[in-house]
């Protein structure tokens, strides 16, 4: 049975390199043979699941020894998977949802002429990221999330004919590097303090506290720098919002199924390193914390559907990486809610995606309106993704997100009041903004425009091949998050391996939970009275300075740009003036006082016969006296 | 008469010698102060042969009467073509051999 895990990896790939190098002759099929092999990897893990389940709870890691890829003495590199019920959560997250996305593409995609390469990016994505769950050392683990930054880096970059989505491609790849040198560093740290790099020995490790706190420290903070790139946390969040440029399918794998969850993964997957390192935690759940508002604030004020979308992940993100940072209390639920949010994200986005192939392509919200009575069945699958997101009572994220909540003040003290009003606040700018965007989308008046063409849109409902899976994610929006809850099923699954503690929370579950609810009536109701009440302006109002700013991602871009890109110019500059100054002047000061000097001395061959006699007499006497002297002496 | 003195007149003359060659300018007049500084030499080395008792001093001041009259015979030819071409003796007018 464990023989199976390398085929998890094995089917995404070899789809990939079948589709890729196939040629032509395989566009005809070239989707359904993606499709087939990402459903046959997720039928693989749900066999593995089931077996899983067969087996105690103790007994339920599974290895695989696949090869030995770098054999050197004292360095060992193996090629081996490890499968435990982290992992398998993952697992079936990532082939569940990613299948789900390869039959929504089919639709989607179906009058793009390079559609078989789109599927071979897919599979690429996939088979990328199963191997970053599945692999048993961080060596392994960082093959796979440099195939995951590849593989968004050719899908966000898609339809590379536009200009404006081979810059989001690049600046994703860029700002993601900048993440993998933190992993690479953490990786090179481990192998110096423990010895070796396998989970196994370097998690035991840490949780002995040897190599010594600031060495751990210092680890623990190059995973988290590895995260926040590919999770799109503050500082490098800023690649996430352009990365809306590619297809929208890719949108929604990326944020729902892979991608932004590695960084969770590995977080949590480190939880030792960071256990044993209090001070890194603080930065991470400091982290989370600032995400979490600066996604959800840039979510508000978003016109673009997508973007709205993806302010809105960064937020989830955020709560997850504040619960990962939490420690023991929170593990749990950063992973719970990232399953459950991979389902309402995963469906809202492919409604978003269902609502643009219904308008001639327009993201902006302001053009939308009254799309409810077209499109009801995108309507309706959309609107059980918000009312999960939102943390509707009994739907997933009500669950999930209670959970991180209740988590954030259950770490005591005036940092647990702290991180948990933060949680809250943010709780209640989700209501607002996700309001927002369905009362713009599907509710009030027509804002249809035509394009640029003169089209006027006729919103229409979506092929089945799209409805289908929207409707499934919309199952598990509804349905997830209560499954899990209900009995601590999931708790009880997870905890053999990041372990769980209580903490002690100040106030009740049920005083949270309330609060919770007036929060989110308060954002719904005031998103209802600025969009519901009043029409929508097509053309965006000025808007406050906060507006304006969150329009610009925060200022982001503006901060990398004055910060970053000046500044590297400025030391380029400075340097380019030291070359000069300094360097250039050494060398060049050399070469001039030596030439001065033989100019100099090029005086003493005038050519006089008697100058040189002169000299010649000198030295004669010199020597003479030399020798006198020597002889006195 | 005390030898030394001798060497006293051979110091005189080798400076009048090296004086004249580093002050005039007609290159026959230098070349009799080399002749002089030759000369003076000779009469070291007769008188440190004297001095001495052995004949060691005679026979390099004969050696260096040879390379004296091979020297006059090259130096005073150098001299007569350098007139001809230049129409002057001065050997500060020949002073094209510089950088």
């Amino acid at each position: 049975m464990e023989n199976l895990i390398a085929l998890l990896v094995a089917a995404p790939l070899l789809g990939a390199a079948v589709l890729l190098c196939g040629g032509r002759r395989l566009d005809r099929v070239g989707h359904l043979l993606g499709t087939l092999l990402a459903a046959a990897s997720f039928v693989i893990g749900v066999v593995l699941f089931a077996d899983m389940l067969g087996k105690n709870a103790d007994d339920r890691t599974f290895t695989q020894h696949l090869f030995s890829w770098i054999p050197v003495e004292g360095f060992q590199a193996d090629v081996s998977f490890q499968l435990d019920q982290l992992s398998m959560t993952f697992v079936l997250l990532i082939t569940g949802v990613g299948s789900l996305i390869h039959i929504y593409s089919i639709g989607y995609m179906e009058h793009d002429e390079r559609r078989r390469r789109f599927f071979g990016y897919l599979n690429l994505f996939l088979a990328a990221m199963l191997l970053l769950v599945l692999a048993d050392n961080y060596l392994l683990l960082y093959v796979g999330w440099e195939g995951v930054g590849l593989a968004s880096y050719l899908l966000i970059g898609f339809w590379q004919h536009k200009p404006s989505a081979a810059t989001a491609a690049k600046k994703a790849f860029l700002v993601n590097r900048v993440g993998d040198m933190g992993l690479s560093i953490a990786v090179m740290l481990m192998f110096t303090t423990f010895g070796t790099f396998a989970f196994g020995p370097v998690l035991k490790s840490a949780e002995e506290h040897l190599g010594g706190g600031a060495t751990l420290t210092g680890i623990a903070l190059m995973l988290l720098l590895a995260a926040c790139g590919k999770s799109a946390q503050v500082p490098l969040q800023s690649w996430l919002g352009d990365a809306m440029e590619g297809p929208t399918p890719v949108s929604a794998l990326i944020h729902a199924a892979t991608m932004v969850t590695a960084g969770v993964y590995l977080i949590v997957r480190s939880g030792a390193v960071f256990n044993a390192s209090p001070d890194a935690q603080l930065v991470v759940v400091v982290v989370g914390a600032v995400t979490l508002l600066f996604g959800a604030i840039v979510g508000c004020a978003k016109d673009d559907i997508k973007k709205a979308l993806a302010g809105s992940t960064m937020s989830q993100i955020g709560y997850m990486v504040l619960a990962a940072g939490l420690g023991p209390i929170g593990y749990v639920f950063a992973i719970m809610h990232l399953v459950t949010h991979g389902f309402f994200k995963a469906g809202l986005f492919l409604g978003a995606g269902s609502v643009m192939h219904g308008m001639n392509d327009e993201v902006d919200m302001r053009k939308y309106g009254a799309l409810r009575k077209y499109m009801p069945v995108t309507f309706v699958t959309f609107g059980l993704g918000y009312l999960a997101i939102i943390g509707f009572p009994g739907l997933s994220g009500f669950f999930s997100k209670d959970k991180i909540i209740e988590a954030a003040f259950a770490k005591g003290g005036t940092e647990g009041w702290i991180l948990g009003s933060v949680a809250l606040l943010g709780a209640a700018i989700t209501a607002y903004y996700m309001t927002r965007v369905m009362i713009m989308t599907f509710f009030g008046e027509k804002r249809w425009q035509p394009d640029g063409e003169g089209h006027e849109p006729h919103p229409h409902e979506s092929p089945k091949s799209m409805t289908i899976p929207m409707i499934v994610l919309a199952v598990g929006s509804v349905f997830a998050g209560g499954f899990f809850s209900i009995g601590d099923r999931f708790l009880h699954w997870l905890e053999p391996v990041t372990e769980h503690s209580h903490g002690n929370a100040p106030i009740s579950a049920t005083t949270v939970t309330a609060a919770t609810m007036v929060v989110l009536v308060v954002g719904a109701g005031l998103a209802y009275l600025q969009y519901g009440r009043r029409p929508v302006p097509v053309v965006a109002p000025r808007g406050s300075l906060l507006t304006r700013a969150a329009r610009r991602d925060l200022l982001q871009d503006d901060f990398n740009h004055v910060v970053l890109v000046r500044g590297g110019e400025h030391l380029t500059r400075s340097l380019v003036y030291v070359d000069h100054t300094l360097v250039d002047g050494v060398v060049n000061g050399t070469a001039a006082s030596v030439g001065g000097l033989s100019g100099r001395l090029r005086k003493l061959q005038n050519g006089y016969a008697r100058s040189y006699a002169v000299s010649m007499f000198g030295g004669a006497a010199l020597i003479v006296a030399a020798t006198l002297l020597m002889r006195a002496v | 008469m005390n030898p030394v003195n001798y060497l006293y007149l051979a110091a005189l003359l080798f400076t009048i010698g090296a004086t004249g060659v580093l002050i005039r300018r007609n290159a026959i007049v230098v070349f009799m102060c080399v002749e002089l500084m030759l000369n003076a030499c000779n009469l070291a080395f007769v008188a440190f042969s004297r001095m001495h008792g052995n004949l060691d001093g005679q026979i390099i001041a004969f050696f260096t009467m040879v390379v004296a009259a091979a020297e006059v015979v090259v130096g005073l030819a150098i001299i007569v073509s350098l007139f001809r071409s230049r129409h002057s003796a001065s050997v500060d007018d020949a002073s094209l051999m510089k950088l």
